[in-house]
């Protein structure tokens, strides 16, 4: 089977002798959205950094769309599309021509690169400022002008790294509508965020590196079912005079003085909380997750 | 990449280039025009009328062909190492590294955009010099073969001041402290014959010297060296600058972790 990335092996040491890769073996397949997660500093940027040829590896294999980057790296570039975590184009130039001019570098002419260009950018909203210098754009304007950017070459595989930080909630969402689409229309995706809730709802698949090291490579649901224990936050009706205590379960009363938190291991039912608060006389309003559920595995395979 | 594909990047990357000097404009064309007016009007028109004849020549007319090849070094240089600096600087040097374009394109489109300017600028300051003498051209092609090649030698020495560049400060020391020392001691003003034997042995291990006499010797058909001579020289540096330019980007030193 060719996979649209497959890495086995991978190593970076940089000059200062600092191991940012210590073996990553890695696969992604074609058609799939798929999500690299990890704290700061784990191993993320630098594998897709050597992905896009921005950084050179001391060891391992990769290969893209089946194509070994060692032999034919300008081949396997054309499958790629990047958005990078910092703004890498010239301020000075207009969206437009920032994109020609990309589509120019992938050997694509000016008379098909123009109205793949105005495609893109109407897409994505930006067409109206086609001709402003592109550094009067907006911090989301200018993210969506580098979705455009890495689109233009129409690759099979689009990185995306950290490509909604600092981007607002409604903005975010009509981005991740877009990238849907272009999952949903073959596109494989490959996304770095740190709002895990984003990697659970959108990726089929994960890796979580850390140190340099993948602890967990598989899927978003296979993921989720390894989770022993889920906390809940229960809103009650009224205020709580005394400690409420319920057989099995670990509960604390949170601040407010109105709402209790319940860890809930696997096996155990909902309906028993339910059950023993009604009998000492608490109704509940509302109930929901403490955290999102992804974030409780990715401290706990991270932490440490 | 098809070889259709690759003239396409490498056509990209020029017309950017170009674009880029012109929308500045008044920081890059501007400046050698009223720099070298001053130089015609000061050194040619009034200095130069008291000093005389020089290899045969007004003062004027013999300067002329060094100014221009002043401004053409200077020029090409600083267009290339400006513009890939800045593109170090803002990142944006990484749409072109994560392209297919093959580093060799990537460093012809650069070297190109920095003679277009060079060229230009020469171009130019020719024009003004006729507001204040004649020029008749002794030897056509030797003038624009030198013209072309020097533009490409300083562009190519531009680049890899760029590459090894880390800060702003760092592509003008160079033009500073190695650029304009050489191409003032390198014949612009003076015959070398006016310098006494040890100093005029020292000035032949200038290798502006070598593209000041040869373009002189397009235009004047006089020289202080041997134009073909010249001619070797400028080649072999061509050569040496640009391999060692293209193996700084193989490497991605200073571009690549």
């Amino acid at each position: 089977m060719t996979y649209a990335i497959e890495i086995s092996d991978l190593k970076k040491r940089y000059d200062n002798g600092f191991e940012a890769l210590k073996g990553v073996d890695l696969t992604v397949k074609k058609g799939d959205f798929f999500a690299l997660l990890g704290p700061n500093g784990a191993g993320k940027s630098t594998t897709i950094g050597i992905l896009c040829s921005l950084v050179n590896k001391t060891g391992g294999k990769v290969s893209i769309f089946g194509i070994d980057i060692d032999k034919d790296f300008a081949g396997a570039k054309q499958y790629l599309g990047v958005v990078p975590q910092e703004f890498n184009f010239n301020v000075f130039e207009t969206p437009f021509n920032i994109i020609v001019t990309q589509a120019g570098f992938y050997g694509i002419p000016y008379s098909i690169a123009a109205p793949r260009a105005e495609k893109y950018l109407k897409q994505l909203g930006l067409w109206e400022k086609r001709d402003e210098p592109s550094m009067q754009l907006s911090g989301g304007m200018k993210r969506r002008l580098m979705i455009a950017r890495a689109l233009i070459h129409e690759p099979q595989v689009l990185i995306l790294d950290e490509p909604t930080a600092g981007v607002d909630i409604e903005l975010r969402r009509s981005m991740w509508e877009f990238i849907k689409e272009l999952n949903d229309n073959g596109t494989t995706i490959i996304l770095t965020t740190h709002y895990l809730e984003e990697a659970e709802q959108l990726c089929r698949n994960i890796a979580i590196i850390n140190k340099g090291e993948i602890v967990e490579n598989t899927s978003v649901k296979a993921l989720l079912k390894t989770l022993n224990q889920e906390t809940f936050i229960f809103d009650l009706t009224t205020n709580i005079d005394q400690d409420v205590i319920i057989d099995g379960f670990k509960l604390n009363t949170l601040a407010d003085g109105h709402s209790i938190e319940v860890e809930v291991s696997k096996g155990q039912s909902i309906n028993d909380i339910f059950a023993a608060l009604n009998q000492q006389g608490l109704q509940v309003q509302s109930m929901r997750n403490k955290s999102n559920r992804l974030e409780e595995l990715f401290v706990k395979l991270t932490k440490g | 990449m098809t070889n259709v594909q690759i003239m396409v990047a490498f056509l990209t990357i020029v017309r950017r280039e170009i674009r880029r000097f012109m929308r500045i404009w008044p920081q890059t064309l501007l400046p050698p025009a009223i720099t070298m007016t001053l130089y015609f009007a000061i050194f040619g028109n009034l200095i130069g009328s008291r000093i005389g004849q020089m290899g045969g020549f007004s003062y004027m007319e013999y300067i002329v062909p060094g100014l221009i090849m002043m401004s053409i070094i200077t020029n090409s240089y600083a267009n290339v190492s400006a513009s890939f600096y800045s593109a170090k600087f803002q990142h944006n040097v990484q749409e072109l590294l994560v392209s297919p374009t093959p580093n060799w394109i990537i460093l012809m489109g650069y070297v190109v955009g920095g003679v277009t300017r060079g060229l230009l600028v020469g171009l130019m300051v020719t024009l003004l010099s006729l507001f204040f003498t004649n020029m008749n051209l002794e030897n056509l092609f030797i003038t624009i073969l030198v013209v072309f090649l020097t533009a490409v030698l300083f562009s190519l020495g531009g680049f890899v001041n760029a590459v090894y560049a880390k800060s702003f400060d760092d592509i003008s020391i160079i033009p500073t402290f190695v650029l304009v020392p050489l191409t003032y001691l390198g014949g612009v003003f003076y015959s070398i014959d006016l310098l006494p034997p040890f100093w005029q042995n020292m000035t032949l291990l200038n290798p502006v010297l070598y593209m000041v006499n040869a373009f002189r010797f397009g235009v004047l058909g006089v020289s202080d060296i041997n134009v073909a001579y010249a001619l070797v020289i400028i080649i072999t540096f061509i050569v040496v600058l640009f391999a060692y330019a293209l193996r700084l980007l193989n490497r991605g030193h200073g571009i690549r972790s």
